[in-house]
């Protein structure tokens, strides 16, 4: 039996992965662990005397409540990037992409092979962040092998829907733009750092219907085993449904971007 | 400060370009005076390039004197390239700015004012016959028009002395023959041309007078004319064979013609008379699969120079 | 103090003192951005509000008030100058590193330019201006946004701005520098190792005092130095300490414009 040919396309992703692997994992473990002790201690050394604290937190130390939310929101940063640039790259200037489509393979697969390298990329990512979390105590737990597969999750979410839209581009001139507008203010306000019950009403109703917010909540939850099987199954079923609707959009850009 | 007109425009003695151990270019001498078309043709990694940089003034010399215009490049660096062109081996265009634009902001790095630059860039445009695409960006236009487009912004700052690094390397002939009659234009008009090529027909087209480089050195020099007739007799006779026997058969024909040489695909026997040494290559019962005579080339010139298979 | 004003004459080499057109690089950028870019540089006004909101509304409520310099501050706004600080480091960074990388290796922009009168001085001074000019852009925006939220502390506040292009100045020089050594796109996936624990780790969400005997490696940061400056400013706060920062970041430039000359000249006049 032959290799599917997904698979296939998904290797000429890891090939190129495999060239910068050092200071990818580098990265991919470096800044999570310089996130949790610059924000997590420090920041929650000053939050953590504060008599409202414990209030807003939800009973968690500070460290305890950001830690989690770090699994989310690097597989987003990670997974929007890999579905802006590399996909400009894929049609435009290292033109991969045609010379997948210019082989057996067919549009939809070479999409395919794509998707299936973003869940491999905010796997790998989110596994480094979770490596770290191992690492202390506050938040050494079997939820974090949970964790894991929903951060990932949380990273195609955001992936596959992005790359559809970046396969219609022309230039990558918009792309600054997404990441100023819609990664940034996600990062800063999808609750990731503070509870999005702080934030006014109406920012806090935008914020229910992110994925971050539903990745961090997921991630957050498993990790403390918080999480309750019916609000599991409503973050989840966002997130895939996010997924499989991006991923099919893609499949259908990427054909006609291929057949022009 | 700029010197008299008879000068030589550039004068070269004994010019070497070292990088660490290894001889980029090994003590030329070279006289290009004002108004000549002149060229430098050799194979890659002759030191060309090397060459054409020091003269550029953007790679300094070991060892050995260049001047240009009179002034020596390492101290009148600036003055000098304010007063010159280049057309280097890759086109440098600003991919970020239309072609106009383009011409324009060369033109201000000469510190021409605007309105200058813009007045420049029209006529300019019109003599490489792009004034349709004024305001296009880079990416969208063929290779032959990015060439046109570096040479017109080379010539900006109406240069005495214009230097192009293989012109038309990678063009389609249209391409390269548009580029041929742009370049006559300008030597027509009394600009001087240096330029370094390894395509002989650009170099009996274009040069006035030429040197070859092999390894760092010049091993020839003079007119395109004067170089066939020095180096070569005045008729080839091309044989070819079955693939693989050329070095077999052509110990056959010894003694045919003046000098004989073995290519991988086909033999060359150079001959004042083409003719005559067919009829003795027929005489002597040595069949090729087809045989042509034709009058001898800068290309015979440069292989007879450069070549690494000869056999005399 | 007449040998100190004789130093820089004598450490910064002939490439920078020979340049007298470094504006034609800034007249480039401006031809640039005048067909559109402008929009990606006016976006950026954005980040100061986001993440000055986020301030305000989350960690604010989260934290209450810090005691810095022996007086309590609302943490909005004991963040926000830090951040203003971050931000000039971040904007000319990005435009010293992944620009300057594109325009050095793939758009050949400075090997045309060296083709004519330009020199190297030319090139690494007016490409730095530029990085400078584009963090001090996005300086300005966050000190307007700090001001129209009230985060302001007194009106030297306005002496941060000045600060912030001093700090754009030398990240943008040693950024340059540093991109010069870049070899392809894999090395920049180590700028951010540095960068990020820059930006924690330079007393920007929380007290020098609170690294109790690790306060030393803050001090190292050059950040710290900009964040301590315009921290002080907002308050209306001076000390002779700035004096020591500025020396800091004043070195810091000269030794990046310095060392971006030279390398030009070497990778690019060979």
């Amino acid at each position: 039996m032959g290799t599917p040919a997904t698979v296939r396309a998904w290797e000429s992703h890891f090939t190129l992965y495999r060239t910068i692997w050092k200071s990818n994992m580098l990265g991919a473990f470096l800044q999570p662990l310089l996130y949790l002790v610059g924000m997590g201690l420090g920041v929650g050394a000053l939050v953590d005397r504060g008599d409202n604290a414990e209030n807003l937190l939800d009973g968690l130390t500070y460290f305890q409540f950001l830690a989690p939310g770090l699994l989310a929101t690097t597989a987003m940063m990670v997974c929007t990037n890999e579905a802006m640039w590399p996909v400009m790259g894929g049609f435009k200037w290292m033109r991969g992409f045609h010379a997948q489509a210019a082989s057996p393979l067919s549009p939809g697969e070479v999409a395919g092979g794509l998707a299936l390298w973003h869940a491999t990329k905010g796997l790998i990512s989110v596994t480094g962040v979770a490596a770290v979390l191992a690492l202390f105590a506050e938040t050494r737990s079997f939820g974090l092998l949970l964790a894991v597969p929903f951060g990932a999750l949380t990273g195609v979410a955001f992936a596959a829907p992005l790359t559809a839209w970046s396969a219609t581009r022309e230039s990558d001139n918009s792309f600054p733009a997404i990441n100023r507008f819609i990664i940034m203010p996600l990062f800063l306000f999808g609750g990731a750092f503070y509870p999005i019950s702080q934030l006014p009403n109406w920012m806090e109703s935008i914020a229910k219907v992110t994925p971050l917010w539903h990745g961090v909540e997921l991630c957050r939850g498993a990790v403390h085993g918080r999480l309750g099987v019916g609000e599991a199954l409503v973050h989840i079923a966002v997130l895939v449904s996010l997924a499989l609707v991006g991923w099919l959009a893609a499949r259908i850009t990427f054909a006609r971007k291929l057949a022009a | 400060m700029p010197t008299d007109s008879n000068a030589p425009l550039i004068t070269a003695e004994h010019l070497v370009k070292r990088f660490g151990d290894f001889v980029a270019v090994d003590g030329i001498d070279v006289e290009v005076p004002r108004g000549e078309s002149f060229g430098f043709l050799g194979p890659n990694g002759a030191g060309k390039s090397s060459t054409m940089r020091m003269i550029g003034c953007v790679s300094p010399v070991t060892e050995g004197r260049l001047r240009i215009f009179g002034l020596d490049p390492a101290t009148d660096g600036k003055q000098i390239r304010s007063r010159m062109g280049v057309v280097p081996q890759m086109d440098q265009l600003d991919e970020q700015l239309t072609v106009e634009d383009n011409m324009i902001l060369y033109g201000r790095y000469f510190d021409i004012p605007r309105a200058e630059c813009k007045r420049r860039a029209k006529e300019l445009l019109e003599f490489v016959q792009l004034t349709d695409r004024a305001k296009s960006k880079i990416e969208p236009l063929s290779g032959g028009m990015k060439r046109r487009v570096t040479i017109a912004r080379s010539l900006i700052n109406e240069p005495e002395l214009l230097l192009l690094d293989e012109p038309t390397t990678g063009l389609d002939p249209q391409a390269r023959h548009v580029l041929w009659d742009r370049l006559y234009r300008l030597k027509q008009r009394g600009v001087t041309l240096v330029l370094t090529t390894h395509y002989m027909d650009e170099a009996e087209q274009l040069c006035d007078r030429l040197v070859v480089m092999d390894q760092g050195k010049i091993v020839a020099m003079g007119s395109p004319r004067e170089l066939i007739e020095k180096h070569s007799p005045r008729e080839v006779l091309e044989l070819r064979y079955p693939a693989g026997t050329n070095d077999e058969r052509a110990s056959d024909l010894d003694g045919v013609g003046n000098r004989r040489e073995v290519l991988p695909d086909r033999v060359l026997i150079y001959a004042d008379d083409g003719e005559a040494a067919l009829a003795e290559v027929h005489r002597r019962g040595s069949r090729p699969e087809s045989a042509l005579v034709r009058r001898s080339s800068l290309e015979d010139v440069f292989l007879r120079l450069t070549g690494r298979s000869l056999v005399d | 103090m007449i040998t100190l004003a004789g130093l820089p004459l004598r450490i910064v080499p002939v490439q920078v003192m020979q340049a007298t057109r470094p504006h034609r690089m800034l007249e480039r950028q401006w031809m640039v951005n005048r067909a559109g870019g402008w929009m990606v540089l006016l976006s950026g006004f954005f980040e100061p509000l986001f993440y000055l909101l986020s301030i305000r509304v989350g960690f604010g409520a989260l934290v209450g008030d810090v005691e810095d310099g022996g007086r309590l501050i609302p943490y909005a706004e004991f963040v926000a100058p830090a951040l203003m600080a971050a931000s000039a480091m971040n904007g000319a960074l990005y435009e010293s590193t992944m620009n300057v990388f594109f325009r050095l290796k793939y758009d050949k922009v400075y090997d045309a330019a060296l083709a004519t009168p330009l020199t190297s001085g030319d090139v690494a001074l007016g490409e730095i201006g530029y990085a400078t000019i584009r963090g001090a852009l996005y300086s300005s925006a966050f000190l307007v946004t700090m001001w129209a939220l009230g985060m302001t502390s007194s009106a030297w506040a306005i002496g941060m701005l000045p600060v912030a292009i001093l700090i754009s100045f030398a990240f943008s020089a040693i950024g340059m520098a540093a991109t010069t050594y870049m070899r392809s796109w894999a090395d920049f996936e180590y700028v951010p190792s540095i960068m990020l624990p820059m930006f924690l780790f330079s007393a920007t969400f929380y007290p020098l005092s609170s690294y109790g005997d690790w306060q030393w490696v803050v001090q190292i940061s050059p950040l710290y130095h900009g964040v301590a400056m315009t921290r002080s400013l907002n308050l209306g706060e001076w000390s002779w300490a700035f004096g020591g920062h500025l020396v800091v970041l004043v070195a810091m430039a000269l030794f990046g414009v310095t060392l971006t000359a030279k390398r030009i000249e070497r990778l690019l006049l060979p």
